[in-house]
């Protein structure tokens, strides 16, 4: 990201000041936010019965004839070239079709990376893909198998013997610092923020924290493995794909397949857990290369191991993060810098700092991010990019100021609690942290924790408390598009390529349909999961939900235009135009009087139509611009840990939030517990092991990187403020990604707070604490 | 000799590599069963071999011939569901739902288990009848991973289910 984008950016947030909020997008809080029916109750998920019966289909379990397996090979060093390539052993073996290399791979441009200024650019690398002798990172892809079946394709690739001759790799974290970058521009923020003199002010300041905490990688680990069943059909390509992205990777595969937009459709029905790494990688394209190459379909499920080697996880962080403040503990500096990796072939940027720009008031901040250039497989988004890590961080650096300062954590946050955006100046379009602070407090029992760490026990178990705030931006993205199909029976059909990896989308968006049209939420469906509908955005950032339900605003109001102009003269509405009518008990009616109306089966009947179908894409997401939005939250920790074994458990975690309107009790509560269960990991046991002197994951299975099983998991307490922000659909923001920020830094204060040992390296294992 | 899949004789795989587990998804196109890890680590693989809970992935269909093995295509039905099935719908015991058809098989199992008063790791007296509690539930399910993090709502609907068949 560039100046030039800072500066661009910069100048369209400065109009947006001066543009009066009623112009843009939110100006008028959406009228559903009074009056909801369907949105906010406790409804069960649409796909329940298939999930549970097993019966959902995903992407590697489309049945086709004369479907083909393929099985990868990885390189086995960091970089070099490959000196000796045999392949005759394995294209004699039983049942093997093609041997696929650089040698035989068709020519393909590298993907244009993720970016956020070009929405149909989706590539997590840059490098070529099976393109030349040269290896980049330990476990790139440098051959594939296609056979009959998957035993013989797997058995054929262990017969592919090749010789490398290795160069030297960048593989150290540490020798990295001094060759590293710092970036323009972070995502679409500045990088380098700089208000007064957050140094000087620390070095005079009477309380002060300067401290360096460090998070290791993490994997995504979504249970279902990346796969894809590909199949040519006649010049055109269907790709059955495990994807957060089903639209951006139908258009970037027809660009670099050379392909029309309308020949390739990408479905994606339902997909195995994301987390952010369901992508578009190296193995879609080499399947469909493949694909061509031996007419007919191929199915490639990488195996875990392979998920490593070739899908980039999250980057190990080294974070500083400093707080001055006064005798009253109002903050004077808040400084917050450190290093992350970010290839220059890599698209994430791990923005670990963004989240600390709205969280407190300072008099003075420093921040900035710095990137290494390390040879791995490119890091990329997975959940709360950024905030996951650098929560961590600043709401460790808090609680150590509060103990310092011998002041309750909640308290010194509340006196620093910002009324406006601290950095920018920018109104909030909502905040009510420190309500959820206070009913979080109250339902947690936070008046029983003694200040004093190590001061309740029972047995060998050291118990503590904690606390810590978590935060997440909203985002809307833009090009969400949705055809409603409105029948004369009183039925709607919603069409999308929209994503489900488990968040409820189908659910919720029927339900604000059901609102929307003013009909039940048996008379409708939603149609998505395939590129051939109206295009959904990517489903990241925790913005699906909104982008979407945008689209449907905007896609009801031209219903409601389209439909008054059938009704014609003879109808009780006409006359009204479509701001004086709301969609309600299937039909058109008027606001001013509610009698003056008429249902859709007695419009269309009129018109003589079966049916009405509208499209529309949402508009512009100016509130991002114009508005401070975020979505907040309190996470509260009770643990033990024992002072024989180092041992912690975790005996209740709660987090309170305040994410605006919740669409979905149900599915909502656990998407909170989710990501605070992905935050335990984080906390405790998740660390992808890398090994520094090789370049390799060392620990590239389930069963040595510990995600939190059944025994790990106690039972997890939701609550939300459920206040609307009046300046999004449904008064709605993301609330995907949320619930795993804070949980880390709650868990290492509690652990504070047991034992009175400050633990700033994640995850806190039990050598740590002994 | 042939394997009994949900109550139908299949033949076994001429080439004996062939998992339990692909020879369900691949050959016989009952994909509810999922594979997550193949090496025993995540449990979505999981099946009932003549009632046990057995790892699909580390079970080589030969090892099942002469055997009757039920998948979440067999343990319930659109007509007729496992109450599992329909207490997971209800406890929101899922979300993307991929480890659900496994977690449902190794709790119908594991309830059978605690019935036939095996002891876990979290038992504390070996001498008295095990009781259903949320921590033996925990204990005995953490052979099956879930991402989600539906893991409270799926202990839950396994507590409602075996309240249920108590009463």
């Amino acid at each position: 990201m560039s100046r030039i984008q800072n500066a661009v950016i910069e100048s369209v947030k400065t109009v947006l000041g001066w543009v009066p909020a009623q112009w843009l997008p939110g100006g008028t809080p959406d009228p559903l936010i009074e009056r909801r029916a369907a949105i906010g109750r406790q409804a069960s998920r649409q796909d329940g019965p298939a999930k549970v019966r097993g019966e959902a289909r995903f992407a590697a379990e489309v049945a086709m004839d004369r479907l083909t397996y393929a099985s990868l090979v990885h390189g086995t060093v960091t970089r070099g070239r490959i000196t000796r390539l045999e392949t005759a052993a394995a294209e004699a073996a039983p049942g093997v079709i093609l041997v696929l290399t650089h040698r035989n791979m068709p020519r393909l441009a590298p993907l244009a990376l993720i970016s956020f200024t070009d929405l149909s650019a989706v590539g997590n690398s840059s490098l070529p893909i099976l393109q030349d002798p040269v290896v980049r990172y330990n476990g790139q892809v440098v051959a594939l198998v296609v056979a009959e079946t998957q035993e013989q394709a797997d058995h054929a690739a262990q017969l592919i013997e090749i010789d490398y001759a290795a160069d030297a790799a960048r593989t150290r974290f540490e020798g990295a610092k001094d060759d590293a970058r710092t970036p323009a521009s972070i995502l679409i923020e500045k990088n380098h923020v700089s208000v007064g003199d957050a140094e000087r002010e620390l070095e005079r300041a009477p309380h002060r924290v300067d401290n360096v905490y460090r998070t290791p990688g993490h994997n995504h680990n979504a249970l279902e493995l990346h796969a894809v069943t590909v199949a040519w059909q006649g010049g055109s390509l269907v790709v059955h794909d495990a994807t957060q992205m089903i639209a951006p990777s139908a258009n970037v595969l027809a660009r670099l397949f050379g392909l029309k937009k309308e020949q390739v459709r990408v479905l994606s029905p339902f997909v195995g857990g994301g987390f952010g790494g369901k992508g578009l990688w190296d193995h879609q394209i080499v399947a469909i290369a493949a694909a061509r190459l031996v007419d007919r379909p191929v199915r490639l499920v990488l195996s875990r191991d392979s998920v490593y080697r070739i899908i980039g996880g999250r980057t190990p962080t080294e974070q500083r993060v400093a707080i001055g403040a006064d005798t009253e503990g109002r903050f004077t500096a808040l400084v917050h810098t450190g290093y992350s990796i970010m290839p220059t072939y890599g698209a994430c940027p791990e923005q670990y700092t963004l989240g600390t720009r709205a969280l407190y008031r300072a008099r003075s901040f420093e921040i900035v991010q710095r990137h290494l250039d390390l040879d791995i497989v490119p890091n990329t988004f997975m959940r709360a990019p950024g905030e996951a890590i650098g929560t961590f961080a600043v709401e460790c650096a808090v609680d150590e100021l509060a103990h310092a300062m011998s002041v309750d954590p909640i308290e010194l946050r509340r006196r620093n609690e910002p009324d406006r955006h601290p950095i920018s100046g920018t109104a909030f379009s909502q905040r009510a942290l420190m309500q959820a602070y206070a009913d979080g407090a109250g339902r947690f029992g936070w008046e029983r924790r003694l200040a004093q760490p190590g001061a309740r026990r029972d047995g060998e178990w050291l118990l503590g408390m904690g606390c810590a705030s978590g935060s997440f931006p909203y985002v809307r993205m833009p090009g969400a598009n949705v055809r409603i199909t409105l029948r004369r029976t009183g039925e709607a059909t919603l069409s999308c390529s929209a994503q489900d990896m488990g968040m409820g989308t189908a659910t919720v968006q029927i339900q604000h349909a059901a609102d929307r049209l003013g009909l039940p939420v048996e008379a409708i469906t939603f149609e998505m999961g395939d590129s051939s509908l109206p295009a959904g955005p990517l489903a990241g950032g925790s913005a699906q939900t909104v982008s979407i339900a945008g689209a449907i605003m905007a896609a009801a109001d031209k219903l409601t235009a389209e439909l008054l102009r059938l009704a014609g003269n003879a109808s009780p509405v006409a006359g009204l135009r479509a701001g004086e009518v709301r969609l309600v008990d299937g039909g058109i009616t008027s606001i001013a009087n509610p009698s003056q109306r008429e249902s859709y089966q007695s419009i269309l009947t009129r018109a003589a139509r079966n049916e009405v179908t509208v499209s529309a894409a949402g508009s512009p997401p100016l509130e991002m611009l114009k508005f401070a939005m975020h979505s907040s939250s309190a996470i509260f920790c009770a643990l033990r840990v024992s002072q024989v074994t180092g041992e912690i458990r975790v005996d209740r975690l709660l987090g309170s939030f305040d994410c605006g309107t919740i669409l979905n009790p149900k599915t909502a509560a656990s998407q909170f517990r989710g990501g605070m269960i992905m935050g335990l990991g984080l906390a405790l046991t998740e660390e992808t092991l890398f090994d520094e002197r090789s370049g390799r994951i060392m620990n590239a299975t389930l069963a040595d990187y510990h995600i939190p099983s059944h025994l790990d998991v106690p039972e997890i307490d939701v609550m939300w403020t459920g206040i609307p922000d009046p300046r999004s659909p449904l008064g709605a923001r993301g609330i995907g990604e949320i619930g795993i920020t804070g949980v880390a830094a709650a868990v290492a204060n509690a652990v504070f707070n047991a034992t009175g040992k400050r633990i700033r390296d994640l995850p806190i294992t039990l050598d740590k604490v002994l | 000799m042939a394997i009994r899949i949900n109550g139908t004789e299949v033949a076994a795989p001429d080439d004996v590599r062939v998992s339990l587990l692909d020879l369900l998804r691949e050959r016989l196109h009952l994909t509810g069963t999922k594979v997550g890890c193949n090496q025993g680590a995540c449990g979505a693989c999981t099946v009932l071999v003549d009632g046990e809970r057995v790892l699909s992935c580390l079970t080589l269909a030969v090892q099942a011939e002469g055997r009757s093995v039920t998948t979440i295509e067999g343990l319930g039905s659109a007509d007729s569901p496992h109450p599992l099935q329909l207490a997971f719908i209800e406890h929101d015991g899922f979300q993307c739902g991929y480890c659900t058809p496994g977690q449902v098989c190794a709790a119908a199992a594991m309830l059978r288990e605690i019935e036939a008063g095996v002891p876990s790791y979290v038992t504390a007296d070996l001498t008295a009848p095990v009781l259903v509690t949320r921590e033996e539930v925990r204990e005995r399910m953490s052979g099956n991973l879930c991402r989600c993090g539906a893991h409270n709502g799926i202990v839950d609907a396994i507590l409602e289910v075996a309240a249920g068949r108590a009463a």
